[in-house]
């Protein structure tokens, strides 16, 4: 309906009020350390009259206000210098890649030493036309896989369920049991290479699925590597693709994350997620905070399980956004890798330099794809990706040209690989570490973003928390708001989004799109009532009443579900059982 | 905030234009179905937004129950061609066959002319502008109120 276009650098008009003010003290953080910010301390004195000079020409020269708000609230000031990083000590603040606070990378020697992934998200119709477009991306140089699953996957209903009806196989793949998930994987090294599964509402359940597939072909669960979302606060936040109430949610968030410390040492059992968060409108600040909040609150949660924080916070992964705003972005990658290390250390005492990194995926922002002129999505997704490598990321989807049209065909998919392997290998931007780091402008960005986590952390807090923070509706509430600023910004020019708001021309489209053949539905269909046909009745009943029974109680359900799954009970028929003891969430919407 | 028509000799309609804006399908992008139900109640609109996962029994029970002018449907999960049919059938089966009735989200051009032959006024396309959106809510709805009972 609206323009799902968005990104940053909104202008800020006399009187808008900017949400949030960033106002707490600067430089009260860690403890201290070596030397002033970029040597320049000794002559402050006289760059600070120097920059007020340079500020009143500016104001004159420009008629107005030299500032300049980004979408979240940071007052650009125009020109940045060692005045704006005078509280920023080297040391404490910045170190070295590799070491804390690991502002400048998690990793010593960055992208010389490992390529961050490239991870392009595919999924569409049946198992098996999914299972050839990763072997088409396997073939022209991806290096890991990334499964998108349908809505009824997403819901935990099996494609024949009747709130499945006009959904199947068109925002991913479906997959309704074991059966879907071996073919899915087949001739795929599951072994050797990592997949990532954005799935949360059922993750336990498809990652099981998953573990049993391998299980089959004769390969240990230990062996397995990838990532499953299970961010389910998110959800709550943004995406809304829950099934039950919040708290039996993360119960089995937490199930998972203690299953994987003990049985699958590679495996990233949780991606907190940004992305979603800000493709719902939220501004970059907001989806740094309420991100790291989530985390916080999944640390939490499994702190009081009992289990020990270095033994699952090395296994905490995260996922954000790459929108517009070139150097916000850039600063909130940085901001987040710090403020995690110090959280880790500081509030939960991990010790283990593992536990304090603060490792991502990133996806370049799906809402900023226009559906005008869609060849020009190819450029911004190129400088999206790049702020994306600037800020370390480990891992990268790059989107389609066609996103904002249907799901991505081939050609597309093909031109966002490029674009990855063109930035790898020809920008020469992978051959040092964090290329922006000790740039006044970005290092002040990055204090900010900083700052303006401390103050949404102490408003959750005043909550109660993330989850009673939800139930009142508050990040549904901040992010509608931002993106209703957003929108206000584009229909009054202040935000011009080239081929959308201006330079606009009449064209017809031009670039093919995907359409998911009909008969594939019926295939899928076919194979789900021949799974439920040749299966054990007596097996799967007795699992799905072991599953009950342990849900009722305390136990940790991987182990239910994993038996449910290997005897071919299906998606469906799990989360029912679940259903039938947790209950169905419904939000009270948020306008 | 009603628009008042001085062509016409009937009376004018003065209580407020009712929307549901509502979100059928699975998908929980409901950015811009907020956006847009804000700026209908900003242009004065009386607006019942419905939230997500909506069946089109849903849809259409709540269209009679709030006794709207118009209707929004919202979706982005590519099951429009599926549900929309489903939807205009539930409210002829209410007996609410005369109210207007508008789509938005990802929707390929292609399947446009389809969906307007279901019987829906218009489809917003990404970019379409917030104030195109309330322009041709308010014209919809002020048509339907001329029309004799």
């Amino acid at each position: 309906m609206a323009t799902r276009q968005r990104h940053d650098g909104v202008t800020r008009q006399e009187g808008e009020p900017l949400t949030p003010q960033p106002s707490l003290p600067q430089g009260e953080r860690g403890s201290g350390g070596l030397g002033g910010a970029q040597g320049a301390r000794g002559n402050d004195g006289a760059l600070a009259a120097r920059f007020a000079a340079w500020k009143e020409q500016a104001r004159r020269q420009l008629g107005g206000e030299v500032e300049r708000a980004t979408y979240s609230g940071f007052p650009v000031a125009g020109v940045h210098t060692p005045l704006d990083v005078a509280d920023q000590d080297y040391l404490r603040d910045l170190g070295l890649p590799g070491e804390y606070p690991f502002t400048r990378g998690v990793h010593a020697t960055g992208y010389r030493g490992k390529p961050w992934t490239m991870r392009i998200f595919a999924g569409f119709g049946t198992a098996e036309e999914t299972n050839a477009r990763f072997k088409y991306l396997l073939a022209h140089g991806e290096s890991g896989l990334s499964v998108a699953f349908d809505l009824p996957t997403l819901y935990g209903y099996d494609t024949d369920h009747p709130l499945a009806m006009g959904e199947f196989g068109k925002c991913g793949v479906a997959v309704s049991s074991l059966a879907d998930m071996e073919l899915l994987f087949d001739g795929i090294p599951v072994d050797q290479i990592t997949t990532s599964m954005t799935i949360n509402g059922p993750a336990a359940v498809i990652w099981a699925m998953y573990i049993a597939a391998a299980e089959k072909r004769g390969i240990a669960m230990e062996q397995l590597g990838g990532t499953i979302q299970n961010d389910i606060l998110k959800e709550f936040i943004a995406q809304k693709e829950w099934i039950f109430p919040p708290r039996p949610h993360l119960r089995l968030v937490v199930d998972t994350i203690e299953f994987g410390t003990r049985h699958l040492p590679r495996w990233n059992t949780i991606s907190v997620s940004g992305y979603h968060i800000r493709e719902a409108g939220s501004t970059a600040l907001q989806e740094l905070a309420f991100t790291l909040a989530d985390g916080k609150a999944y640390v939490e949660a499994a702190l009081e399980r009992g289990l020990q924080i270095d033994d699952f916070a090395p296994r905490i992964s995260f996922f954000f956004n790459a929108d517009n705003n070139f150097f916000e972005e850039v600063a909130k990658y940085r901001a987040a890798r710090r403020i995690w290390a110090r959280e880790l250390r500081e509030r939960y005492g991990a010790q283990n330099p593992r536990s304090l990194w603060l490792r991502f995926h990133t996806q370049t922002a799906g809402v900023t794809c226009t559906a005008q002129q869609p060849e020009n999505n190819v450029v911004r997704i190129a400088m999206q990706a790049l702020a994306a490598v600037m800020g370390g990321t480990q891992s990268l989807h790059t989107n389609s040209l066609d996103e904002a049209l249907a799901l991505p065909s081939e050609k597309a998919v093909q031109i966002a690989l490029r674009t990855q392997q063109i930035i790898l290998h020809e920008t020469g931007v992978p051959d040092t570490v964090d290329p922006l780091g000790g740039s006044y402008y970005v290092e002040w960005l990055t204090d900010q973003m900083e700052r303006g986590c401390d103050e949404y952390f102490a408003r959750i807090e005043q909550y109660g928390g993330v989850i009673p923070a939800i139930e009142a509706g508050f990040f549904q509430r901040e992010i509608a708001e931002a993106a209703f600023r957003y929108q206000q910004a584009v229909e009054a020019k202040r935000q011009i989004i080239v081929g959308v708001n201006e330079y606009v021309t009449e064209e017809t489209l031009g670039v093919p799109l995907l359409r998911v053949d009909e008969a594939s539905e019926v295939r899928q269909i076919d194979r789900l009532r021949r799974v439920r046909r040749e299966r054990s009745p007596a097996e799967v009943a007795r699992c799905l009443r072991e599953l009950e029974r342990a849900a009722r109680g305390r136990d940790n359900l991987m182990l239910p579900i994993l038996d449910a799954v290997r005897a071919y009970a299906t998606l469906g028929e799990i989360c029912d059982v679940l259903r039938g003891v947790f209950g169905e969430y419904q939000e009270m919407p948020v306008l | 905030m009603v628009e008042t028509d001085e062509k016409t000799e009937t009376t004018v309609d003065e209580r407020p234009i009712r929307v549901l804006v509502a979100k059928p399908g699975l998908d929980g992008h409901d950015r811009g179905a907020k956006v847009v139900a804000r700026a209908l109640r900003d242009a004065g609109m009386e607006v019942i937004y419905t939230g997500i996962r909506q069946t089109p029994e849903m849809i259409a029970e709540a269209a009679l129950q709030e006794d709207v002018d118009v209707i929004g449907l919202s979706i982005h999960s590519g099951a429009h061609m599926a549900l929309f049919p489903r939807i205009m059938e539930a409210l002829r089966a209410r007996g609410v066959d005369d109210v207007i009735v508008f789509a938005g989200g990802i929707i390929p051009q292609d399947d446009v002319p389809a969906i307007k032959a279901m019987g829906i006024a218009e489809v917003f396309g990404p970019g379409a502008s917030l104030d195109e959106i309330v322009r041709k809510v308010r014209e919809a709805a002020a048509e339907r109120r001329r029309q004799p009972e």
